[in-house]
């Protein structure tokens, strides 16, 4: 098996010197599946972004490489760095999408990487690049919203756009950063299915970073924690038991990490005294209306 | 139920609440401002001549007797008239679309999330000389420069505006959501794919609200271009009032306001169909 992801010992401090990774190492083989689960704050982002090459280490701190080429070496950009994001798709929580382009040409961005850089510039897209395209979108199921804004598309809907763009891109790694933080739960389910079946039918190999446990013991056989900037545990997902989470997080992050293993898949309300609950609901309800 | 006891607790503290402080050295900043104000006013009185208000009523007599002279206005010449206008609006069109063209490029580079500040700065410098040169004094310069005649209306109109779209544009820039062009970047695009993919899709509605703002002030700006022989209406204009001829000045007038308040109403539904 080849190498997709390779991590050394990255350490990132932002100012006011909070460490944000402090010497983290990882390494997904190509084809795995991989969830990256962690409290707020824990540095699952700011991980991910390091492996796109968003986000540069400390000097002289750690290496990361994709699919054997360097990304970023000792805190410095590789020099050929575009080169090597073109095999890599990223999926933003936020989508990330051009809100007043089309969904169509959202996903054609995605050949940016590959076509000669006039053409791009001018977005003349071929008919067969165009279908491409459509493919993607008819992959991911929003084929129909083609013609529409970004803009007017649903949350679900816009991460499935980001996936088809991702596709479009023939990446062979896929970073998912929070893709399903902003979504509801039947929207949610939708675009971990689609991530796994890609992960299963493309071969693309998929690191995805969750909040709830819940999803990635469901989704991926393999689970990194992170904690305050450290890996913590890796290894299968199905060994993640509520009792080894609170051994590392603590009773009280377990319980946020674990929230949506009932099904609501939103953080949901605390239990408070009820009365209280129900006016409040109410006051809003008839402010709205 | 259960707040309200924790209210009952807590009532004796609220009774007492004290009042914030009073910020004394606000209140004397805010006096000094007011201040300042009034002693730059009084200061320019008589410099500017203020004392001269009061002839506004005592002569009010001259004034009307004068603005009569506006009340029967004389379209007679109105083939000049409309073929001055029309040429004073292909002045502003011209002007203002070469503005806009070259302004992107200018805009871009001086906005501090897409260039490096080695950069920013000097083209910033330049769009300020660009901006701080009246269009008037363009145009006089043209008009040696090029000769007598409208295009020397044009260059003035083209060269200010740059000034001004560059700083509006590269303000709407540093102000757009960075995440979409990081979504670009992640997909392998260069930095001219991030602006045309990323920034200016996000950018367009503000720059064409700012390019037609501009353009009826140009248009504005155009009609006075003549006053030093840079073409278009503002030249009869310029002749008239210099001959006293208030019929026919005011006849001018009028169609410069309609002209003005047509364009005006007809940018309006342009910016409705483009945003």
């Amino acid at each position: 098996m080849t190498v997709a992801i390779q991590v050394a010992d990255l350490i990132k401090s932002f100012k006011r010197g909070n460490r944000a990774l402090r010497g983290v190492s990882l390494q997904v083989e190509a084809g795995e599946m991989v969830a990256l689960i962690g409290a707020s704050g824990s540095g699952k982002s700011t991980l991910l972004r390091h492996v796109s090459g968003l986000l540069l280490s400390d000097r002289g701190a750690g290496s990361v490489q994709v699919l054997g080429q360097p990304v970023q070496q000792q805190g410095a950009l590789a020099a050929n760095v575009r080169h090597v994001r073109k095999d890599v798709g990223v999926i933003f929580q936020q989508f990330n999408l051009v809100n007043r382009l089309s969904v169509l040409t959202n996903v054609l961005v995605g050949l940016l990487g590959q076509i000669p850089a006039w053409r791009g510039c001018l977005g003349l897209f071929s008919q067969e690049e165009k279908r491409r395209a459509m493919r993607a979108l008819a992959r991911v199921g929003i084929a129909e919203a083609a013609r529409q804004r970004a803009s007017t598309l649903s949350g679900g809907q816009q991460q499935r756009a980001a996936i088809a763009r991702a596709l479009v891109q023939e990446a062979k790694v896929i970073l998912a950063d929070e893709p399903i933080a902003s979504l509801d739960p039947a929207s949610s389910r939708r675009v971990m299915d689609i991530l796994s079946r890609i992960n299963r039918e493309d071969g693309i190999t998929v690191l995805v970073s969750l909040h709830q446990v819940d999803y990635a013991r469901r989704y991926c056989p393999r689970t990194v924690a992170l904690k305050d900037g450290e890996v913590v545990y890796d290894g299968p997902s199905e060994a993640l038991t509520p009792n080894l989470l609170k051994d590392l997080y603590g009773a009280d992050l377990t319980e946020e990490m674990l929230e949506g293993t009932k099904g609501t898949g939103r953080t949901p309300p605390r239990a408070s005294t009820g009365p209280v609950q129900v006016s409040t609901e109410l006051a809003v309800a008839a402010a709205s209306g | 139920m259960a707040d309200q006891s924790a209210l009952h607790k807590t009532r004796d503290p609220l009774q007492e609440i004290k009042l914030p402080p009073v910020d004394y050295s606000r209140k004397a900043y805010s006096f000094l401002i007011w201040g300042v104000l009034a002693a730059l006013l009084i200061w320019g009185w008589a410099p500017v001549e203020m004392h001269k208000a009061v002839s506004l009523v005592t002569d009010a007599q001259n004034m009307a007797s004068y603005a009569s002279g506006f009340l029967q206005p004389n379209f007679h010449n109105w083939p000049l008239f409309i073929e001055e206008m029309i040429l004073t609006v292909q002045i502003a069109v011209w002007g203002t679309v070469l503005a806009v063209v070259l302004a992107v490029p200018f805009g871009i580079l001086s906005s501090e999330n897409m260039a490096p500040f080695w950069i920013v700065q000097p083209v910033r410098r330049l769009m300020d000389a660009f901006r701080a040169i009246n269009e008037l004094v363009f145009a006089m310069l043209f008009v040696v420069a090029v000769g007598l005649g409208p295009f020397a209306g044009v260059m003035a109109l083209f060269i200010h505006t740059t000034g001004i779209l560059a700083k509006l544009f590269s303000e709407a820039v540093e102000a757009i959501d960075p995440r979409p062009v990081e979504g670009i970047r992640a997909t392998g695009g260069g930095k001219i794919h991030e602006i045309v993919f990323g920034v200016i899709p996000q950018v367009v509605p503000l720059w064409v609200s700012f390019s037609l703002y501009r353009f009826e002030s140009n248009l504005r700006s155009a009609t006075v271009l003549g006053l030093v022989g840079a073409g278009g209406i503002g030249q009869i204009l310029w002749e008239y009032i210099r001959g006293f001829y208030y019929a026919e000045t005011a006849a001018v007038i009028i169609i410069i306001v309609v002209t003005v308040s047509l364009l005006d109403i007809l940018s309006q539904r342009l910016r409705r169909m483009l945003i």
